[in-house]
């Protein structure tokens, strides 16, 4: 089913596209020999080319390169031989040259597509337009001063790929997905870490809305916007402020507009209309970018397993479920962590413990997978004590709390809390009796046809024996004596 | 083609170069005679030939990705108009 937005005239279907900026992960700039590095000192990372001294050449890092090309594989994209650099002209303060070094007409990368799958489980091919290299600008801070800004040029040429999407979807859901599936695919590249709260990763949102049937109407662009969540707001708001417009009467106009989160509006940037007349050229200092078929072949071959591909795998190898293998790949690390568990091991197992039980926990401590107070040996160790029996998969979930707090290998914590299944069945059947005994009105009530009771008796025992029984085998006794 | 003066306002204006209303027929002429050089060039048929990036038939020169330039925060703010700490100060742009 389609996602609509009702207005008075009735519904109205959204299209959107992504501009999606994310920083290129390199030790050096793009163009320079400065770190990238986040949080220095101010204008420490900053050479006489970023802050655009007189005379100084660009000369192009060749992993900044490597990376766009790798992203341009990841993403299913051409890869042009033949790209080019041009300036965008505009003056801003942490704009020092008054322009920036980008790719228009030849950008190094061409069409591509990304998949992504929404809560319903559908599936939907978004089209990539291109990616182009560019250079990141300064930064400035209008915080610190009444009536001045800040300038840090730290960030100044730093790398940028510009993911440009096609107009391809259709709701705020459908760009949440697209978003966290692009940045799942960069940080399994480990080429841009995704990270928007730093700002290496920030999205402009073009949004129309339309009736159904229609061509495309005049769309806006929302600028800058930090977050997946502010993304979907972003858009839902655009779409109801154009719905507005267009049912009052008016028309929409082409331009630029700021999304402000806490009033969960968008509002014009009221620029001068020339502000984006970028005059682009060819720039002067570079020549074309120029690659070696063989080098790009290179890149491919040393490309990790990808998302999609790694989510059919754990689907295949450990009959997994969709959703879980999902749920699984969409860090590399947590894919990493649960092939450790999941070795030699039953995998929808494995999945179940490393999803429910050790997600939980991580939230619960405020933990990451990477520095889970679990290691995935040990969690695989306490698998295996329930697999051969020696402890019952409740008394698992109480091993499992006290290896979160203490660290230490479940056999220990079993042995220490004296945690061993009881599979003595003489153990079972005197908790049985005395359990039956002491119920002696519910079991008439059960033997009158209340078969719901059959679960009470399996609590009751179970509380008897501190929760160590064998469950098979006190179903089983229970079932005797009641028959 | 023919700039008029408003053009000649806006180029003078997206460059960040004030003229005087006085000078302007004069960028206009100036302006206009660069654009007619351009125009002969225009009139030459180069159909089927590739855009001439440059005379010398290099490919673009790479650098490996070390860090070898930055930590000088002193010489980069050494012609700021006005700093505070190791930050250029300009007036407030802010949206």
């Amino acid at each position: 089913m389609s996602y609509t937005i009702d207005g008075k005239t009735g519904p109205w279907e959204l299209v959107i596209g992504l501009e999606v900026h994310a920083q290129v992960i390199s030790r050096a700039k793009l163009f320079s020999g400065a770190a990238t590095v986040f949080g220095g000192a101010p204008n420490s990372q900053v050479s006489f080319i970023d802050a655009a001294f007189p005379g100084m050449l660009p000369v192009i890092n060749r992993e900044c390169v490597a990376q766009a090309v790798r992203t341009g594989l990841g993403l299913n994209a051409e890869i042009h031989l033949e790209s080019r650099f041009d300036r965008k002209n505009y003056f801003y303060a942490d704009l020092p040259a008054g322009y920036q070094i980008s790719q228009y007409q030849h950008p190094i990368v061409g069409r591509g597509v990304i998949e992504i799958e929404l809560a319903d489980g559908e599936v939907r091919q978004i089209g990539i337009t291109r990616l182009h290299l560019e250079q990141d600008a300064g930064k400035s801070l209008h915080d610190q001063h009444p009536t001045k800004s800040y300038i840090d040029l730290n960030r100044a040429g730093v790398a940028l790929m510009e993911i440009v999407s096609e107009p391809d979807l259709r709701s705020p859901e459908e760009a949440g997905a697209y978003l966290r599936k692009l940045r799942t695919v960069l940080r399994y590249l480990g080429t841009c870490d995704g990270n928007m709260d730093e700002g290496s990763m920030r999205a402009d949102v073009n949004v129309s809305v339309r009736k159904s049937g229609e061509p495309f109407r005049t769309r806006c662009e929302v600028k800058n916007v930090n977050s997946v969540r502010f993304v979907m707001q972003a858009i839902e708001a655009e779409a109801r402020r154009q719905i507005a417009v267009w049912e009052e009467g008016g028309t929409v106009l082409q331009e630029t507009r700021l999304f402000e989160p806490a009033r969960g509006i968008t509002r014009s940037m009221r620029n001068k209309e020339d502000a984006h007349d970028y005059r682009y050229f060819p720039d002067p200092d570079l020549l074309p970018l120029k690659l070696d078929p063989a080098w790009v072949e290179a890149l491919r071959a040393d490309l990790p397993e990808l998302p999609d591909a790694k989510k059919q795998r754990f689907m295949a190898e450990y009959g997994l479920p969709a959703y879980d293998a999902g749920v699984l790949v969409a860090e590399q690390a947590s894919a990493d962590y649960f092939e450790a568990v999941a070795r030699g091991r039953e995998g929808r197992f494995a999945a179940n413990w490393v999803i429910g039980d050790l997600f939980a926990a991580l939230n619960r401590t405020g933990r990451t997978i990477e520095t889970s107070p679990v290691a995935p040996g040990a969690l695989g160790e306490l698998l295996d004590l329930v697999a051969d029996g020696t402890i019952n998969g409740r008394i698992a979930k109480d091993v499992f709390e006290d290896m979160v707090e203490s660290g230490e290998a479940p056999a220990e914590i079993v042995a220490r809390k004296n945690l061993r299944q009881v599979t003595d069945t003489g153990a079972i059947e005197s908790a049985v009796a005395s359990v039956l005994a002491a119920n002696a009105d519910k079991v008439a009530e059960y033997k009158s046809g209340k078969e719901k009771l059959f679960g009470f008796f399996v609590g009751q025992v179970m509380k008897a024996m501190a929760g160590k029984g064998n469950p098979a085998l006190v179903n089983d006794v229970l079932r005797r004596h009641l028959a | 083609m023919s700039l008029d003066p408003a053009t000649v306002r806006r180029i003078a204006h997206l460059a960040r170069i004030h003229i005087e209303a006085d000078d302007i027929p004069r960028w206009q002429a100036e302006l206009n005679g660069i654009l007619g050089w351009i125009e002969q060039l225009a009139a030459l048929d180069v159909a089927g030939v590739p855009p001439l990036t440059g005379v010398a038939e290099t490919a673009l020169p790479m650098r490996e990705d070390v860090v070898t330039d930055g930590g000088m925060p002193e010489k980069i703010l050494a012609n700021a108009p006005s700093r505070a700490d190791s930050y250029f100060v300009v007036p407030k742009v802010v949206e």
